[in-house]
């Protein structure tokens, strides 16, 4: 048996770190940034349910109408063919609608589970899926504490599907397509600084009317989609009990672990091998 | 040199020459035709590629149940977690083997491996049947879209890298297979670095399966998930995968009697009864641990649901029970209740992974997920036609059979 012991572990080091250092600085960089991106405020108590923002994310994305209007108890969900859907609840305040859709994350656990680079957060701050990248793994589903993606179980090319925050549009300087003709104003785009300081606001000037307390601002590391609302959050159905770190810190520290498992543990099972090799001769004469 | 009768000549030193023609021969069927296991298994493959065409022409959905909410099932959870869990054998027994030069195991090495790897062919390959859009699977290999901080980037590149290690592991046996002597040196020299990048390559992957629900983390039951269970899975994955060696020897011992030499035979008692011993050993470990999770994690008033039933019955039932029975039958020598606690810690390693990844996974959700009997089907043609390489590679290359003597010498 002869092996350069040299060699052999830098490969493995190599191997080892260029599989998972990279990720290590890209995230790094990526949280300095996450300030400036780009968010819609939604605010609960000024929206009429009317709709508007569905029929106008169906034609500009060439997805589905609505099928259906919110109606209190029933909770329509977002599917392959709606990227956004508006659902009524009967709260302690009376009828409050809530609008559905992908919260573009500050640290988006379907980027990070997706192994393809297919699910992206751009630099503007929406999080795009990329047809000719993606596999169809489907781990993005699994992973996005939302539930957001969703995909085309009955098509033999299936894609993706969710809210991009009308990138293509915010790329030429315009807002998203939901964010346009909202009668009641319900929506507004902005950057997710001005879009917070102007949640604040509104809950300072109207404490009567709003609870103190903005859906993604926190929520799962934080969210590019901002919710302001006349009731708690879970009397509309939102999951309250998500976590305010991020979803990608969960995985970190076993990624992390990877690089020193494989600069330790290869010298340690050759230092092993070299010891019990001599062994060898002796154990043989017993068993014959 | 002892000579046996079964140590029929596997190919004469036919170095180049008339290769062509050998293979042709050794492609052709050994053995009957109409045995109990090809008259099930031929008709569920058929309909198994029935299937699998259906899908690709119609969607996933036309065959599986998958939901919104639960878009990983059985082809996943069952074939890819619980089986690569099986093949961990291969790494616990190339550790004992080579690195800590545990002679006793070397006759079941070769099995071992060559049943690791086509389980790693044929599971793994089987998360190709569950991808939407499966030509772009090259995309994170080739390296144009490195999801680096993707857990499943991380498991597929090891799966990979993985499987290229058992054939470098495995490969002498075909050199042997062909006679090709020279071959057969390099391969040989190339064994240890092998195990070792495969072992660290194991002990990543194999935890790296239950990090990739680390994520999830609203989405399971609290009794399976907390952030452990990426080591909970590494341990268990030791003794799940020495508990298919000892069952899968006992029905190749059966099926493949002829084969093995006498030798080998009489040694399998001490062997099945030191793998007892390991696996008694780290089912305790594992246990212990789990045991250490629950009271972290401070369920206790989820005991009593029907869930807290369940994972009581996991743990005692599929643990504690086979873990007794472990311990008991190498203190008392007895064989076959080590076969029996085999069977049942498998039972309970299929529990715990499939609890994780499909039972547990959105079991609050008003409509729950369950295979349907298509995914069946095309999960049993995976492992059906698993066994039938495994079977054509057993009967011709010398596996279970001894090396030929001229291998030997080199050593
Ligand atoms: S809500 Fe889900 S799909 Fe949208 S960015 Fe966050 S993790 Fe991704
Ligand atoms: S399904 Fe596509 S987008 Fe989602 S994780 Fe897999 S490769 Fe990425």
């Amino acid at each position: 048996m002869s092996l350069d012991r040299r060699t052999f572990l830098k490969t493995l080091g190599v191997v080892g770190l260029s599989l998972t250092v990279g990720d290590v600085l890209a995230s790094e960089d990526k949280k300095e940034k996450s300030i400036e991106f780009y968010g819609v405020l939604y605010d609960s108590s000024r929206c009429v349910g009317c709709q508007t923002c569905e029929n106008m994310c169906a034609m500009a994305n060439d997805v589905h109408a609505p099928d259906g209007k919110p109606k209190t108890g029933l909770v329509r969900k977002t599917d392959e063919g709606h990227r956004t859907v508006i659902n009524s609840y009967n709260t302690s305040k009376g009828e409050v609608f809530i609008k559905k859709q992908c919260m573009h994350c500050n640290d988006p656990a379907c980027v990070s589970a997706c192994l393809t680079k297919a699910m992206y957060k751009t630099k503007e701050g929406p999080v795009i899926w990329r047809g000719e990248k993606c596999m169809g793994c489907r781990y993005c589903m699994v992973s996005c504490p939302f539930d957001i993606p969703k995909f085309e179980y009955f098509s033999s090319n299936p894609k993706i599907e969710k809210c991009t925050m009308c990138f293509d549009k915010i790329q030429t300087g315009k807002a998203p397509a939901c964010t346009q003709d909202c009668p009641a104003q319900a929506l507004k785009f902005g950057t997710r600084r001005e879009l917070l300081k102007e949640a604040h606001k509104r809950i300072v000037e109207h404490p009567e009317i709003y609870v103190d307390e903005i859906y993604g601002e926190q929520v799962a590391g934080g969210t590019a989609f901002l919710y302001l609302s006349p009731v708690p959050f879970n009397e509309l159905g939102e999951n309250t009990s998500l976590q305010n770190k991020s979803y990608p810190e969960l995985s970190k520290g076993f990624l992390y672990s990877v690089p020193s498992v494989f600069v330790l543990i290869p010298p340690i099972l050759l230092g092993i091998y070299e010891a019990t090799k001599n062994n060898k001769n002796k154990e043989n004469d017993e068993n014959e | 040199m002892k000579t046996n009768n079964i140590n029929i000549p596997i190919s004469k030193d036919n170095d180049g020459e008339s290769i062509f023609k050998f293979l042709m021969h050794e492609l052709k069927p050994k053995g009957k035709i109409f045995t109990p296991f090809n008259i099930i298994s031929v008709p569920i493959i058929l309909i198994g590629i029935y299937l699998i065409i259906v899908r690709f022409i119609f969607g996933i959905g036309s065959v599986t149940n998958l939901t919104q909410e639960v878009p990983w099932g059985l082809w996943i959870g069952f074939d890819v977690v619980t089986g690569v869990a099986f093949a961990g054998g291969a790494y616990v027994l190339t550790f004992m083997v080579y690195i800590l030069n545990m002679k006793k195991y070397h006759s079941i090495v070769r099995i071992t491996v060559l049943n690791g790897f086509l389980a790693y062919v044929f599971y793994a390959g089987a998360l190709l049947l569950d991808l939407g859009r499966p030509w772009h699977v090259i995309n994170p290999i080739i390296g144009n879209s490195f999801g680096v901080s993707s857990v499943l980037f991380l498991v597929a590149w090891h799966f990979l890298l993985y499987m290229i290690a058992q054939l470098i592991e495995f490969s002498p046996a075909v050199a042997e297979w062909l006679g090709a002597r020279r071959a057969h040196k390099i391969l040989s020299g190339m064994t240890i670095a092998a195990v070792i990048f495969g072992i660290t390559l194991s002990m990543l992957h194999q935890s790296g399966l239950g990090a990739l629900y680390l994520m999830a983390k609203d989405k399971i039951h609290p009794l399976w998930y907390s952030e452990f269970i990426p080591i909970l899975f590494l341990v268990s994955s030791i003794f799940a995968g020495l508990s298919m060696v000892i069952f899968e020897g006992t029905i190749s011992h059966k099926v493949f009697f002829n084969q093995i030499s006498e030798k080998n035979l009489k040694a399998e008692k001490g062997i099945l009864l030191g793998l007892a011993k390991i696996c008694a050993g780290t089912m305790f470990a594992y246990f212990f641990m789990q045991l250490l999770v629950f009271i972290h994690g401070k369920h206790w008033d989820l005991l009593s649901t029907p869930m807290g039933h369940w994972f009581l019955l996991e743990m005692l039932g599929f643990v504690i029970l086979p873990m007794l029975l472990f311990i008991i039958s190498y203190r008392l020598n007895k064989i076959l209740l080590i076969r029996i606690a085999s069977v049942l810690t498998m039972l309970g390693v299929i529990m715990n992974r499939l609890n994780v990844t499909v039972i547990g996974f959105r079991w609050d959700a008003p409509i729950r997920y369950y295979p349907t009997l298509m995914e069946l089907v095309v999960t049993l043609t995976v492992i059906f036609t698993e066994i039938w390489i495994f079977r054509w590679v057993v009967n011709r290359m010398p596996v279970l059979r001894e090396s030929p003597s001229w291998a030997k010498k080199e050593k």
